[in-house]
């Protein structure tokens, strides 16, 4: 600050100190949000990330549009007979040929192909891709919000009153967070198929009991430190009721950090959900759902050089899926690192 | 220090109990038939005698006795035999594999110790190094390789990595073959001649200076090693990237380049030590990491280890064999938390001395 600040006249002084103009969007957002939203916009990870997730919302939400539904079911992936080899690209597709979609006429064929061909048991690789994205999607949003859901309240009431109830409640955390999550939910996933029955949900529920450690320890952390702050003292004076001083006065000033956490995660959960169901656990056979697919190629292990489709095209989907999710999160993790504040 | 450790200590048993009654939880999902696999191997042929059986193991008796027994094991009063008890090592029977699930474990772990065993090393050696030239040329191109390698690497499912290395190196070049060892050395492995010091191939190989069978061990090793460790090597990348990059702004290796120190000393003895404790910390968790792993990888190259039972087990809904596995993983894991605290303890200052 080499300028000298003029004293009195305050017109003198509007010149001398350079003022920003804050737009409306600033105000709104506050300023530590907007310099957040402002680094997202500007990191070419995180464009790149937004990029992929919308263009894989889009899939998913044009999946009927892209290949339309065949039978009661559409995610039960259409089978094109029932021979076990699988079939190359752009093989005809021989019985119960659905309708091909409007665009396919651009490429100058007549008859619908199996596009990135077929799967062990003539399952159309295309279709599941396609729709398994949907899949990918719900599963993912649904265990990622109720584990934040649940890690949240739980995090918050043993920070909140402390002393036995935390020391007890985060025990319980400490022991369900022993076993690897991996682990830990194919073996819940495997014991509650039997009772709901082949479906996502069993993995789903599987992923959620063991998924919401994580967030409770986070934000338990942080309500640690805002407990202690004056305003929720000046609240306790004057006899706010327990339950308003932590969701009205605590939580929204503890839970950022934690939302941040959660939208880091949803690569993961996408990754342990294919996992699961790779492995052969959850749903039946047949459904649209990336694991699943792949899972297939585990009994053309030696011939995968002839069968290269049954795992490229599946496992690039994945990957790309799950690159666009952690390329935001690696976006957000050098935004949100205070060493580099006013760097942006 | 010493209560450090103590408090350290006094939490284990608490772990191990409440593991114990998160395994035991899950069981009570079962229905009292299917919980007879605890305590004896047939299933009972004849549909009459198993109300009696149930009778017999008090599989109908409130939780605490049931848990009571599945701890302790039940001693038959007329010949003083004991049946179950987890305690005692006894973690009941296998229906899929029709054999005790203590036997399977006995099998199975050390193929899953020697894959963990040779996956640490490399992770710990290459991500660390990784991970310190990364932060000494920060934003360099070294750092930005890192970056792309890091969050391709934690994209790349275990098992899309898995099953894309068997395509190119096993179905395209036949380099690598999936399994634990090839047939004929298996053979000479289960001879006499052959002692099993460790009952870990590659380690026994080299101790019956048998050099064929090291060489193919390894070759049956290399390719789930690189799967179960690539994504360890990125996060160890990032840990030590980070902390390198803060301990490289302290003002004491500041003062170590003004006294005119070569720049590898600096580096080298004096910011990578101070570096390393979050690096530790990380160790641990990637144990745990490479044990989940071993699930996936396991299973992928059908290497006949404790994950690849595990995998088995659940897909076969054979739910006491799994809960017996992750009951001794459990087990583990407990202990691998408590020696990376312990160590921790010993390596940082802070921590020793509060």
């Amino acid at each position: 600050m080499a300028q000298t600040v003029p004293s009195g006249d305050n017109n003198l002084l509007r010149d001398a100190i350079p003022v920003r103009n804050i737009g409306r969007v600033e105000r709104f957002l506050g300023p530590e949000n907007y310099r957040i939203m402002q680094g997202l916009m500007k990191t070419p990870a995180s464009i790149a990330g937004f990029s992929l997730v919308v263009f894989f919302v889009l899939i998913a939400i044009l999946a009927p549009v892209i290949i339309p539904s065949v039978g009661k079911d559409p995610y039960s992936i259409p089978r094109d007979g029932f021979k076990s080899d699988p079939q190359p690209m752009g093989t005809e597709w021989k019985k119960n040929a659905p309708d091909a979609p409007f665009w396919f006429a651009i490429t100058g064929q007549e008859k619908w192909t199996h596009i990135f061909g077929t799967s062990e048991g003539q399952y159309d690789i295309f279709y599941g891709i396609i729709w398994g994205t949907r899949t990918a999607f719900y599963a993912s949003l649904i265990v990622t919000l109720s584990t934040l859901l649940i890690g949240v309240v739980y995090g918050s009431i043993a920070a909140f009153y402390g002393g036995w109830v935390d020391m007890v409640l985060m025990r319980i955390v400490d022991v369900l967070s022993i076993l690897p999550g991996v682990l830990a939910a194919l073996i819940l996933a495997a014991i509650i198929t039997p009772l709901v029955g082949k479906s996502t949900l069993p993995v789903m529920i599987a992923l959620i009991a063991f998924g919401w450690t994580g967030y409770s320890r986070f934000i338990r952390a942080d309500i640690l430190s805002v407990r202690e702050r004056d305003y929720v003292l000046a609240a306790r004076v004057v006899g706010v009721p327990d339950s308003r001083i932590l969701f009205q006065h605590i939580l929204p000033n503890a839970i950022f950090p934690t939302l941040i956490l959660a939208s880091m995660a949803i690569g993961d959960v996408v990754l342990s959900f294919a996992g699961l169901s790779f492995l052969g656990v959850g749903v039946e056979i047949g459904y649209a759902d990336w694991g699943q697919l792949l899972s297939f190629a585990r009994n053309w292990i030696t011939s995968l050089n002839t069968y290269w489709y049954i795992i490229a095209w599946p496992g690039f989907t994945l990957v790309l899926f799950v690159m666009g999710w952690n390329l935001i999160g690696d976006a957000l993790r050098d935004v949100l690192d205070p060493r580099m504040r006013g760097k942006m | 220090m010493v209560n450090y450790i103590i408090r350290r200590l006094l939490l284990v048993p608490l772990l191990l109990f409440g593991v114990t009654v998160l395994i035991f939880v899950m069981m009570s999902f079962l229905q009292p038939v299917e919980r007879l696999a605890l305590y004896m191997r047939d299933f009972p042929k004849n549909e009459k005698a198993i109300p009696a059986l149930i009778a017999k193991y008090d599989l109908d008796k409130p939780i605490y006795v049931q848990y009571w027994n599945w701890l302790m094991g039940k001693v038959d009063s007329a010949s003083g035999e004991r049946s179950g008890g987890i305690l005692f090592g006894d973690f009941g029977y296998s229906r899929s594999q029709s054999q005790p699930v203590s036997e399977l474990i006995k099998r199975r772990f050390p193929a899953t110790l020697e894959l963990t065993i040779w996956a640490v090393a490399p992770v710990i050696l290459v991500g660390i190094w990784l991970g310190v030239q990364a932060a000494v040329h920060h934003n360099g191109f070294i750092d930005q390789a890192a970056r792309v390698f890091s969050i391709i690497g934690t994209s790349f499912p275990t098992f899309v990595f898995g099953l894309l290395m068997l395509m190119i190196f096993y179905a395209n070049l036949q380099w690598f073959p999936p399994g634990r060892i090839s047939d004929e050395f298996a053979r000479i492995i289960e001879s006499e001649a052959f002692h099993r010091y460790t009952t870990l191939y590659t380690f026994d190989a080299i101790l019956n200076g048998r050099f064929d069978i090291f060489l193919d061990a390894m070759r049956h090793l290399l390719m789930p090693i690189l799967t179960l460790s690539y994504i360890s090597w990125a996060t160890f990348l990032r840990v030590t990237r980070g902390s390198m990059l803060e301990t490289l702004r302290m003002e004491y290796v500041t003062t170590a380049r003004a006294k005119g120190l070569p720049e590898r000393d600096v580096i080298y003895k004096h910011a990578q030590p101070n570096a390393m404790l979050p690096v530790v910390t990380m160790a641990g968790f990637s144990v745990v990491g490479l044990l989940a792993g071993a699930v996936m990888t396991e299973t992928v190259f059908n290497y006949p280890g404790i994950g690849s039972a595990a995998v088995r087990a659940a897909t076969s809904l054979d739910v006491v064999a799994m809960l017996g596995f992750a009951l001794f993983d459990g087990f583990i894991l407990i202990i691998a938390a408590l020696v990376v605290d312990i160590m921790y303890a010993l390596v940082d200052p802070r921590v020793r001395l509060s």
